[in-house]
């Protein structure tokens, strides 16, 4: 019965929810791209740069906010490298994603190294404060499980309202989906391919980035090496697993951020019997235990890692 | 307006001298990094590259650097031909190594040339269940392998971790997470006097070499050059793609594996969780720079290795931070995936208007 | 021929779309040469030209997919002046008035028609879709060209009648005065031709251009009202309908006379394959068979006609070892098969032309030799102990090449490099040099260019003489009624029985493909008994 409690305390759906909140980021950003057509595996490297690069920004004066905008434009810049790669050029998506991840990690090392050479524990700043809404926080339950988050996460559920919109509202959305499915069609009503597919990987990367800035300026409140730890791998599998809908996306995203902050208190409970390590296996083998319970009826965007050339029927 | 035509057929030039250019160009890019950090440009790569080739002892360095990326390398060429993206080289080398450390650590015990061929044939043998598990899953039930292997890569090391502080714990190591040591018998003998450089390489050659005979000579190679460029019309014409896609895993995983043999028997002697550097994601840079040729893989492999050890070496005298060979490494892949492009389409640039 | 019978407006200021001295080169070769070509208003012209004339390129340099090296475009203003339409600028013949309808469908499949027919319509940066207006335009628009197609469902669920019917609408919503259509009957029953003729004709009337781009002769002479003639990129010929004579243009298509295939006499021999009471069930009808029963017997020519999606590429699969029968059987020379594998079935004399040669029948990036190798690589000719004998196959290549006047550079070239009638010959090569008792011909000559077409007839009518079964599935009913001896019809997955060629009337084929009648001529039907 102290399962029934653990989930019924609004301090673990308080956790599931800050657990979430990055990959609601990451998963919306791989399922813009994808629903463009693009595969982009830079996330896990555009997660570590989103991460350092509002971290430093917020550390050499720039403000909260700020951080956040530098943020998004060096994941802009990294999706923007990706895309030219995958779209004009139509390479291989897994091979130019796995390249984007590894530069945009490296470069980002290499960049808090060079600017902190000899620290040995990590500088901090200060980061986003839990919100206090009036009466929103103060409401039983949710108001600490969701309103008393930072302003980050509720930027996060935004985001998935606005994609959502975007997605299915508007003509922007519209030609998205189109161009994700058939190319073709979009160019012979006129549009271009290859404008759509760019923008499309260049704000996915850029909302990438954010979930990256989630974790050094809201999580926590420093920069350390290895600190992505797969988080944007998992995205990969969640956006398969929400089927490129943002609705099911946050849904996703939520399940996971609560299996994991489940496990976490599991661990205190049980912990003794088993290694810790069985228990922080525990998320990457349920993103896999995802991709394979929607592997079948999983339904990709039919243009997804297909190259297109115009002049191409 | 620029149209890209493909080429009928790219001359050497083009495909020996791209990957080569494409190195080169990423290592002067280094200069903009290296000139940010406020370092002598011109003094920073003369010492790369004496840290990578000065002397005996670094060409040493370099070689022994060299023996698992080749052997990554290889195992990231043979899985892009058949397609099968296999991103798990990492989690493989490790599962590699720890079934030779399993073997290998007294629990059974011969000469050397038993001793020898007992852990490499686990540690391939470990490496190559680990890559076909996923490929079963694409090909079952169509399971993305690109994501499972990826996550994969976690969830060994936290299995390592875990073996390192429960079975394979050494009871000598004061705390320290590490293995018992690799016993005298199965360790690769070192190539030269006092050097690092070790068995392993001529090992790692010798699959350059079988790999590329494989692919280009047999049946087998022939069925996975087919599956890899056009599977619809390589199952139509009978192969099976199922059966390709699993040798293919239990070659690549088997390789990657043998990669973490290496490490271990060869290089470390004992298994912990900073065995590699990573190594499995290096491979797949080391692969894509050889296009994907096993011989090719050798020379690309000794220059992502002198990279890493040249970089390292000048990061220790002049202070520049050593993420600087990483950087360099990426910058190559993504640079020879440019040049590739070039090889296969020519660049028209065409008059906005006709007439 | 009764519209040809109208004569078309032709002043010169009712002139809508001018092409003039259009050159366009691929490498090599001179895919358009200085082509000039005019369309009036409420006129229709067809294009008319073999395969490789060059009749798409024009049309995509027409609409802004490609441009052109030489020569210009001009499109009529709203005051009929002329005015140079802008190359490489797909939005600019859009907004010119210039409607195309691909044959292969520019649809997006995840999208309802009524979305595909709007998108690229609005301002694409706005917070919402305005469907409204839309719906009504369209409304109105079905009503008058009788057009009309559920709006509402995903592009993925309708026919390819229906898919043709929202690509019309996509032009016609855009207010198009030129509507060009590449090859518009090749997935169409003849009598859904004929009424997509009647809908041209009556948007004709009300004032729209339309080119239609064929390689079919009688459809064209039925609907328009000039023919250009096309053949190796120039334009060869130019006339007014009623002025036009079959056999003329034939030959201005082709260049030489039109080499015929014809079948000789031949008594049909034992039963090589039979069908039972075979049932697939996968969901869609494109990939279904539901209790098809049918038997092809040596020395015998057995047609499948039917508008593709209907089941095709389930009985090829099957044929080609690539599928099992969920239920029923299928006997080989009254065995009874188990076990359903290409590579056995290739192995066991069973020769299979695949309907899509770039996807499934050649590897690009492995040589012409390795291509032609490809499904014994494993028989002890051309390997020992897993290694290759290079020289075999080499051996084997040479023959091939110049058995079956493949062009290519040689042997160790890359098979990317053949054209579509090279890439058929050599799959001839592969598959017909093992003397095959049973030979499945899926759509064995489509898109390839005359001379191609009767190469690739002959050899399955000399195949059929040495003794050979073939299963030919079509679309092209000149095909099958030339050299079938029997001809079946499919249709949502359910095959008729098979009937002799010479009993068959065209029309009725029609609606047999259309799945208006079940049965013809019980009485003729060969294997009546073992279908009933």
């Amino acid at each position: 019965m102290e399962i029934i409690d653990i989930l019924l305390a609004a301090s673990f759906w308080e956790a599931a929810i800050r657990i979430a909140t990055p990959l609601i980021f990451g998963v919306l950003g791989a399922l813009v791209c994808e629903r463009a057509g693009v595969l982009n595996l830079g996330i896990e490297g555009i997660f570590t740069a989103g991460a350092m690069a509002g971290w430093m920004a917020v550390w050499l004066g720039a403000g909260l906010w700020g951080g956040l905008l530098v943020a998004a434009l060096a994941g802009g810049f990294f999706g923007l490298i990706h895309a030219i790669l995958t779209v004009p050029l139509g390479l291989s998506q897994h091979v130019s994603g796995i390249g984007v991840t590894l530069l945009a990690t490296s470069l980002s090392y290499f960049t808090y190294r060079t600017a902190l050479p000899d620290v040995s524990s990590p500088p901090r700043i200060t980061p986003f404060q839990p919100l206090d809404i009036p009466v929103l926080s103060d409401l039983p339950f949710i108001g600490q499980a969701l309103f008393s988050q930072t302003a980050m996460t509720i930027l996060a559920f935004v985001l998935v309202f606005v994609t959502g919109w975007v997605l299915y509202r508007t003509p922007l959305g519209l030609a998205i989906r189109a161009v994700g499915d058939n190319p073709s069609a979009v160019e012979a009503q006129g549009l271009s391919v290859y404008a759509l597919r760019i923008g499309a990987v260049v704000v996915g990367s850029a909302m990438m980035a954010l979930g990256g800035a989630f974790l050094t300026m809201s999580a926590f409140d420093a920069f350390f090496f290895g600190m992505i730890n797969g988080r944007g791998w998992v995205c990969i599998a969640l956006t398969v697993f929400a089927s490129w809908r943002p609705g099911k996306a946050l849904i996703g995203a939520l399940l996971f951020g609560a299996f994991d902050a489940f496990q976490v208190r599991l661990q205190t409970e049980v912990g003794a019997f088993l290694p810790s390590q069985v228990f922080l296996m525990m998320p990457y083998i349920l993103s896999i235990i995802a991709l394979i319970v929607v592997a079948r009826k999983a339904d990709y965007p039919k243009a997804l890692l297909v190259p297109w050339f115009k002049g191409q029927r | 307006m620029i149209r890209f035509e493909p080429r009928s057929n790219p001359g050497p030039f083009l495909t020996y001298g791209v990957p080569v250019i494409a190195a080169g160009i990423a290592i002067l890019l280094a200069a903009i990094p290296l000139a940010l950090a406020n370092a002598p440009i011109i003094k920073a790569y003369g010492l790369m590259i004496s840290g990578a080739f000065g002397s005996v002892f670094s060409i040493s360095e370099m070689l022994t650097r060299a023996t698992p990326l080749i052997l990554t390398g290889l195992a990231a060429a043979i899985a892009f031909r058949a397609k099968l993206w296999n991103i798990g080289a990492e989690g493989q080398l490790y599962m590699g190594a720890m079934a030779a450390v399993a073997v290998g650590a007294g629990v059974i015990d011969g000469p050397s040339w038993v001793m020898i061929p007992v852990v490499m044939i686990a540690g391939a043998l470990a490496g190559a269940l680990m890559l076909i598990g996923p490929t079963l899953m694409k090909t079952r039930l169509g399971v993305d392998e690109v994501v499972t292997t990826l996550l994969l890569n976690f969830i060994v090391l936290l299995f390592v971790q875990m073996m390192l502080e429960g079975a394979l714990k050494d009871p000598m190591s004061m705390g320290w997470p590490q293995s018992e040591p690799i016993i005298d018998s199965a360790v690769f003998p070192p190539l030269l006097e006092r050097m690092r450089v070790h068995l392993g390489l001529v090992i790692a050659l010798m699959c350059a070499i079988a790999l590329a005979i494989f692919v280009k000579r047999t049946v087998w190679g022939f069925e996975i050059r087919a599956v890899g460029e056009n599977a619809a019309a390589a199952k139509f014409s009978g192969i099976s793609v199922t059966k390709t896609m699993i040798l293919v895993a239990a070659l690549s995983g088997g390789l990657a594996g043998l990669a973490g043999v290496s490490e271990v028997a060869g290089t470390r002697g004992y298994l912990a969780t900073d065995l590699s550097p990573g190594y499995g994601y290096a491979g797949i840079v080391v692969a894509m720079l050889a296009r994907l040729s096993p011989i090719g893989v050798i020379a690309s492999a000794l220059f992502v290795a002198s990279v890493f050890v040249g970089a390292d070496s000048m990061s220790r005298a002049i202070g520049v931070s050593s993420y600087l060979a990483d950087l360099i490494v990426a910058m190559a892949l993504l640079c020879v995936l440019i040049g590739g492009f070039l090889t296969r389409f020519k660049v028209h640039f065409e008059r906005k208007s006709a007439g | 021929m009764s519209s040809a019978a109208h004569t078309s407006p032709k002043t010169s200021q009712d002139l809508l779309l001018s092409l003039a001295g259009i050159t366009k080169k691929f490498g090599p070769l001179i895919a358009n040469d200085a082509i000039d070509l005019t369309v009036h208003r409420g006129e229709i012209v067809a294009l008319l030209g073999e395969n490789g004339a060059g009749k798409t390129t024009l049309m995509n340099i027409l609409f802004g997919h490609y441009i052109a090296d030489e020569g210009t475009v001009s499109v009529a203003n709203q005051n009929g002046e002329l005015e140079l339409l802008e190359p490489g600028a797909p939005q600019a013949a859009l907004d010119a008035g210039i409607g195309m309808v691909h044959q292969h469908f520019t649809l997006a499949e995840n999208l309802t028609g009524l979305d595909n027919i709007i998108l690229g319509t609005e301002p694409i940066f706005r917070l919402r879709r305005d469907r409204t207006k839309a719906r009504a335009k369209l409304n109105d628009l079905m009503a008058r060209s009788g057009l009309s197609v559920d709006l509402d469902q995903p592009v993925h669920k309708l026919t390819v009648g229906e898919k043709q019917r929202v690509e019309i609408l996509k032009a016609l919503y855009r207010d198009a005065r030129l509507l060009v259509l590449d090859e518009p009957t090749a997935v169409l029953t003849p009598q859904e031709a004929e009424s997509m003729f009647a809908t041209l004709r009556k948007l004709a009337a009300s004032g729209l251009s339309v080119i239609i781009i064929a390689h079919k002769l009688a459809e064209v002479l039925a609907v328009s009202h000039r023919i250009a003639v096309l053949r190796g990129g120039k334009k060869v010929g130019e006339m007014t309908t009623s002025d036009a004579d079959h056999r003329s243009i034939a030959e201005l298509m082709v260049g030489h006379e039109v080499p015929v295939s014809r079948r000789t006499a031949r008594a049909p021999g034992n039963p090589v394959i039979s069908l039972i009471d075979v049932t697939i069930d996968r969901g869609d009808s494109r990939r279904s068979l539901h209790g098809v029963n049918i038997t092809a017997h040596e020395g015998e020519i057995l047609g499948i006609a039917g508008v593709s999606g209907n089941g095709q590429a389930a009985l090829a699969q099957l044929i080609a070892g690539l599928d099992k029968p969920d239920f029923g059987t299928v006997e080989i020379f009254g065995k009874k098969i188990t076990k359903f594998d290409a590579h056995q079935f290739a192995q066991n004399g069973i020769a299979r032309i695949p309907e899509d040669r770039h996807h499934d029948g050649m590897v690009g990036s492995m040589t012409v030799a390795e291509n032609i190798a490809i499904e014994d690589v494993r028989s002890p000719e051309y390997q020992k102990l897993g290694f290759l004998d290079f020289d075999a196959i080499r051996k084997r290549a040479e023959h091939a090449i110049t058995d079956y006047d493949v062009r290519c550079p040689g042997p160790d070239a890359p098979a990317r490099l053949l054209s579509g009638g090279n890439i058929q010959k050599l799959i001839l090569a592969r598959v017909l040099e093992k003397s095959p008792k049973l030979i499945l011909a899926n759509q064995p000559s489509r898109g390839l260019d005359v001379g191609a077409q009767s190469e690739v007839h002959r050899r399955l009518l000399e195949a059929r003489q040495a003794g050979a079964a073939v299963i030919l599935i079509s679309e092209d009913l000149d095909e099958l009624l030339t050299i079938s001896d029997q001809i079946a019809v499919i249709h949502a997955g359910h095959i008729t029985s098979s009937m002799a060629t010479e009993t068959i009337d065209r029309s009725e084929l029609g609606l047999m493909m259309a799945g208006q009648k079940k049965h013809a001529h019980a009485d003729t039907t060969k294997n009546a008994g073992e279908t009933a």
